[in-house]
């Protein structure tokens, strides 16, 4: 790909945006690794655009964001620490593909020793031709509860006690984003409060906690649901548990909540439910393992052994899932097919969504003005297709089959214009 | 070619030479000049001056006042945008000789500009060496408001099209001195050349731009206070508080657009059927501004059907047997 000069105009023609909750025909205007307004360039600094693309009626979306994967590609966030920060670009350059610009690394519960190993050095970085931008580390566990582990191993669940374990436990969290914890555990209500007064945002997951439980978290700062449905107590008519949360009106917020649309983890009705229910709360996440992008055979999760078969994964021995090895982009054709929604709808959820639980929707996740040049350009003839991804403006990513992203020069450098 | 255009434009006369029809010409003049025909005593006039001058190079087609109307407002837009693109490509800009064109807001040209986004996309016209100066801007709003003059222009026509940004020029609204930003749009006029075509629409009460019933025939651009019917007009783009719909504008004068050296008034709808009336088939008159261009050398009313309901029969009649001359503008696409 040539390397564009960081002033340089770009000026994407012949494309559709998502932009404003629809898609619209107009121009996509690039500078600096921004998303600009050409308006104001056109009437102030009376100037065109220094180079343009033919997009050839793509679709152009926000870059999707990923807040909850643990691995990929053989490697493994929790474990394998030797090769952490190979494995870390690994995946940030085999997510591109699938659409993904922005992730958290997500560590589940695991002994302290592995976090005050691992969270150092997973920092937060932009992204670009190396792979997709890290937001922050998204920790899942171990303040958890044993009852509802999931694949998590049940000897590294630790109780809270209080706030000083917690930041035993974890070590420094600089560059934490996001922490899945149980509401019921005795001593989580003030931990919450505590992370979010850090700048943390909090979830709650693991839990066999009921929908009171959840309100208090949500009351004292809790704002995401970890994978919907998955490992929590179900939805009962005289006691909704943590997917009440979905319509409580006891909430001072409203939250988003993660779901995991590989057709595996959440049956289609459910995912509709949801989806109807509280259709500006979904947050489309791959909670995807070591094995994804692998195919069949034996892998790790953390501490544990998994099987895959198929598109499932499971823990040796058990029925329980071990994760998911589905792609992003996997998920928001999945989430139109199957839950019926819009086209928009789907990439909002992918996006806009998770963007808003990261609290980073003013940067990432929109194609708004000044907000960073992270972009997909899809086809949307068919089932949709990533054609090509672009972070800070830059193509870092072009599938086999799509159009070359040629850059025409507006004018020559050295023809003048007299007036 | 010139005299095929002259035919395509319905040009009204034909060149005597003979003394005799000289006088009979005359008299014709005094008596149309009495049955209050100023457009045809205008043609007719222009005659009479070809053939007094018997050989002097002034064009056959230099004066003239054509009254083209076509079935309805999509037809208006198409001749008008086919019109723009004639006179352009015939012009033939260059880096060193620009076409430069006044330009409209409103409903009326909105097809216009379509029409020459698409024939823009579809390779027929390039703006490249073309300079715009719009018509008028409201004071005091945003220049990104929705409803600013600025944002219409943008979003209809040059966010489509290769003008350079230097070359579009729109009244500043928020200049920190409004009478020396119309006093400097007025240089930027003349250093450009004087406009070339100034393409404009009508209001209900007759003005074109802002210059309202009352407003100078000689008026130069300037800051006008608007009537009130106007700004109840307004008052549902602004979310009907009359509190924040703008109570003044910038605009060009009558005299500016006179001074340009051909002038297109689009007309349509039966609302302006009036204002049309009083434009062409009654005098010159500052209570209905655009009269003034009865007084320029080179004007086209482009009407549609619905505008000529409160035009005489005789002069529709008229003008429509020209109608087979300058069809061919409609039948042939821009090359």
């Amino acid at each position: 790909m040539p390397s564009i000069a960081s002033s340089s105009i770009v000026q994407f023609k012949n494309c559709r945006l998502v932009r404003g909750r629809t898609i619209v025909k107009d121009d996509f205007w690039v500078r600096g690794g921004r998303i600009i307004n050409p308006e104001p360039v056109f009437f102030e600094e009376k100037v065109q655009a220094d180079l343009t693309v033919d997009c050839h009626d793509a679709l152009i979306c926000p870059g999707f964001i990923d807040i909850q994967i643990n691995g990929g590609y053989g490697y493994d966030f929790s474990s394998d620490l030797d090769k952490l920060e190979e494995g870390v670009s690994t995946v940030a350059k085999g997510i591109l593909s699938t659409g993904v610009t922005s992730f958290c690394p997500t560590v589940v519960t695991s002994p302290s020793s592995v976090y005050h190993e691992v969270l150092p050095r997973l920092k937060r970085t932009p992204g670009g031709k190396e792979g997709a931008g890290i937001l922050g580390i998204h920790l899942e566990g171990p303040f958890i509860s044993p009852e509802k582990k999931g694949a998590h191993p049940p000897e590294f669940i630790q109780k809270i006690e209080g706030i000083d374990k917690v930041h035993d436990i974890y070590g420094n969290l600089d560059n934490v984003g996001l922490i899945t914890i149980a509401p019921e555990l005795p001593g989580a209500l003030e931990v919450i409060h505590h992370l979010r007064s850090k700048g943390i945002k909090v979830s709650v997951g693991h839990s066999n906690g009921n929908l009171e439980d959840g309100e208090a978290a949500v009351n004292n700062g809790a704002s995401f649901i970890t994978h919907l449905f998955n490992a929590m107590l179900p939805f009962h008519h005289r006691d909704p548990g943590l997917v009440g949360l979905l319509t409580s009106q006891r909430i001072n917020q409203p939250v988003h909540y993660g779901i995991i649309a590989d057709g595996i983890h959440t049956h289609p009705a459910a995912l509709r439910i949801a989806h109807r229910t509280h259709p500006k709360g979904v947050v489309l996440v791959t909670d995807a393992m070591a094995a994804m992008g692998l195919g069949e055979g034996h892998h790790h999760i953390g501490q544990m052994e998994v099987l895959v078969k198929g598109q499932k994964a499971q823990l040796v021995g058990t029925n329980t899932l071990a994760g998911a090895i589905v792609t992003m982009d996997s998920c928001v054709r999945h989430f139109i097919k199957e839950a019926g929604v819009t086209v928009v709808e789907a990439i909002e959820a992918a996006t806009l969504h998770p963007a808003q639980v990261m609290g980073m929707d003013h940067l990432k996740g929109t194609l708004d003005f000044g907000s960073d040049a992270d972009f997909l350009l899809l086809s949307d003839k068919g089932p949709l297709k990533v054609l090509n991804t672009f972070i800070g403006g830059e193509c870092v990513y072009a599938a086999p089959g799509a159009h070359c992203i040629e850059y025409t020069q507006q004018r020559p450098l050295e023809e003048k214009v007299f007036s | 070619m010139k005299s095929r255009m002259n035919k395509e434009m319905g040009e009204v006369g034909g060149s005597y030479r003979s003394y005799g029809l000289r006088v009979s010409r005359a008299l014709l003049l005094l008596l149309l000049s009495v049955s209050c025909w100023p457009v045809y005593a205008v043609a007719a006039a222009s005659s009479l001056c070809i053939s007094t001058c018997g050989g002097c190079p002034c064009k056959s087609d230099k004066f003239k006042m054509r009254l083209v109307i076509l079935e309805d407002s999509e037809r208006v837009a198409e001749w008008a945008a086919r019109y723009i693109i004639k006179r352009i490509n015939d012009f033939s800009p260059g880096p060193n000789k620009f076409f430069v064109l006044g330009l409209p807001t409103g409903g009326t040209p909105l097809g216009t500009y379509r029409k020459l986004v698409q024939y823009h996309k579809a390779g027929k016209i390039s703006f490249k060496y073309v300079k715009t100066f719009n018509m008028d801007e409201y004071v005091g709003i945003p220049r990104d408001h929705d409803q600013s003059y600025h944002s219409f222009m943008w979003e209809n026509f040059f966010k489509h099209i290769d003008i350079d940004p230097a070359n579009a020029h729109v009244l500043d609204g928020n200049a920190p001195n409004l009478e020396t930003e119309c006093q400097q749009y007025e240089e930027k006029i003349k250093e450009a050349g004087g406009i070339e075509l100034f393409m404009g629409g009508i209001g209900p009460d007759g003005h074109i731009a802002f210059n309202e019933p009352g407003s100078s025939l000689v008026s130069r651009t300037r800051v006008k206070t608007l009537n009130q019917e106007t700004i109840t007009a307004n008052a549902r783009f602004f979310g009907n508080d009359m509190s924040k719909v703008p109570k003044q504008a910038l605009t060009v004068g009558v005299g500016t657009v006179m001074d340009a050296r051909e002038v297109m008034v689009l007309v349509t709808g039966s609302h302006k059927a009036y204002a049309l009336h009083m434009a062409i088939e009654e005098g010159v008159n500052h209570m209905w501004t655009v009269s003034a261009f009865q007084q320029h050398p080179r004007t086209i009313m482009l009407c549609d059907e619905d505008a000529t309901l409160e035009l005489k029969v005789k002069t529709v009649k008229y003008f429509k047997t020209l109608h087979d001359i300058h069809s061919c503008l409609m039948d042939q696409e821009p090359q």
